[in-house]
């Protein structure tokens, strides 16, 4: 089983982090505060990077360190790479207001 | 704690005893440049300002130039200008010699050109490298430490590893009666509630809300994405996706203590504690800020590895993760990659980055200074004219 190591911030989250390389149909367990979950990953995931713990929809806030870092731009299953194909940051977006 | 500085004569203490040529216009750091190649123990910086600034622009950049010579760890400064640039040297000299250190201005102009300015200039500094030397360190107290803290080429290390560990050693500093400086208010949009909770009062809390709103609102006015700038292409490589998930990392190098007041750029802390300056999130032009704004030392994380350095300050790198730190030996000087490794917690790194900054403020050179790494960049808030 969970032979990579992850990190999983708070029990709010709703991505947790690889802290080793991670290959696709691997079953991690994340444990957080309280928190324990079985992810299936689906693709790679990268040292230092995101895989979603749960479903998230699209335009649904995404959650890490307890915080919102973004919103889904894609519906993101459970076990997807979270990063910036499929997340959006939300604040500094003088582009959105130029529309 | 305590540690051997050398105390100046506005009671300041520095942790360094350098010779500064100051050069207030990009037409004279050539000059300056070559007279400290020729006097050891003189300090310089190359940059492109001092001429055709107005009103706002030009008093943050004036206060930067002075900063940089009233920092404790310059013993004397020789300021350099060309002669008719809107940054008069002799200004910015009179304002440096208000904190009683010695100061000489010379203009090129007034000396008839390159060489015999450099003759002129070099005579001076030798005598106050010499003068400078005599200076005993004496026993001081870690209260009259200002420790900058930044983060540069961060990963997705930073917020787990060395910063928490850099907000512990930041606690620790404010314990010993000391300041801590959180800067690079851009790398705190989407964090800023967290800062402003901690917030003295509302007057402190109002202002850490106004400097975030002022950032975000250029990034409005100019209508472009700050996400096309930052993260950085590195920050993204290294796993990071926005930039609110950048401030949260970056906002654990704050630690837990009070914050005591929001400052401008360059300019000096008026408490001890944490303080926040407001500047941008451009590792060399934030650096120069805290440098100008008295701080001794600086902490700076990184997660994809820099040289980074200062002419002035002693900058303290620290790796977020062990590869880069074992691949960018040359540049870093302690690993907090420990922490992601599970071989040390966040508690213990924090005391040995403690234990580092005493060295340091002892003499021990960084690797920064071995490689004389002397950055320097001002944020300019308005165009040249």
């Amino acid at each position: 089983m969970s032979e990579y190591k992850t990190l999983y911030l708070s029990r709010k989250d709703s991505v947790a982090v690889a802290l080793s390389e991670i290959p696709a149909n691997t079953s991690v367990v994340v444990k957080s505060d309280l928190v324990e979950l079985d992810v299936s990953i689906l693709e790679p995931i990268r040292f230092g990077h995101k895989f979603a713990v749960k479903v998230i929809k699209q335009g649904e806030d995404i959650i890490k360190y307890g915080e919102v870092i973004g919103a889904a731009s894609a519906f993101i299953p459970a076990g997807a790479h979270v990063h910036v194909h499929n997340l959006e940051g939300k604040r500094g977006r003088g582009d959105k207001i130029a529309e | 704690m305590q540690f051997w500085g050398y105390r100046r004569p506005d009671g300041r203490v520095g942790v360094r005893n350098h010779v500064l040529i100051l050069p207030t216009i990009t037409c004279a750091t050539q000059t300056a440049q070559r007279v400290t190649e020729l006097v050891s123990g003189t300090v310089t910086f190359i940059h492109q300002h001092g001429c055709a600034q107005v009103g706002t622009d030009y008093d943050q950049t004036a206060r930067t130039y002075a900063g940089m010579g009233m920092n404790p760890n310059v013993y004397g400064v020789i300021v350099l200008g060309l002669g008719c640039e809107t940054h008069q040297a002799h200004r910015i000299g009179d304002e440096i010699a208000k904190c009683g250190k010695p100061v000489e201005t010379i203009s090129i102009q007034d000396h008839g050109g390159t060489l015999q300015t450099i003759a002129e200039v070099s005579k001076i500094a030798v005598k106050m490298v010499q003068d400078a030397s005599m200076v005993q360190r004496e026993l001081c107290d870690f209260s009259e430490l200002i420790v900058g803290t930044e983060c540069g080429g961060s990963d997705a290390c930073s917020g787990l590893s060395a910063n928490p560990a850099v907000g512990r050693t930041s606690d620790l500093v404010v314990q010993q009666g000391g300041t801590a400086i959180l800067a690079e208010t851009t790398e705190l949009i989407g964090a800023e509630h967290l800062i402003a909770n901690r917030a003295a009062n509302d007057q402190v809390a109002k202002k850490a809300y106004a400097v975030i709103k002022m950032m975000e609102d250029r990034s409005i006015q100019m209508g472009v994405d700050i996400r096309t700038g930052n993260p950085s292409p590195g920050n993204i490589e290294g796993g990071l996706s926005s930039l609110e998930e950048k401030s949260l990392g970056a906002a654990t190098k704050s630690g837990t203590t009070r914050l005591e007041e929001v400052i401008d750029y360059a300019q000096v802390p008026t408490k001890k504690g944490l303080v926040w300056m407001d500047t941008p999130g451009h590792d060399i032009e934030q650096l120069t800020g805290m440098v100008a704004g008295g701080a001794q030392i600086v902490l700076f994380t990184s997660g994809r590895g820099t040289p980074t350095g200062s002419p002035i300050s002693p900058v303290i790198k620290i790796s977020t993760n062990t590869p880069m730190f074992e691949k960018m030996n040359d540049n870093m000087d302690l690993n907090a990659g420990t922490i992601v490794d599970g071989l040390e917690t966040v508690d213990e790194v924090g005391r040995r980055i403690m234990e580092e900054i005493q060295h340091v403020s002892n003499g021990k050179l960084t690797k920064a200074e071995i490689l004389k790494q002397h950055d320097f960049g001002i944020w300019r808030i308005g165009p040249t004219f």
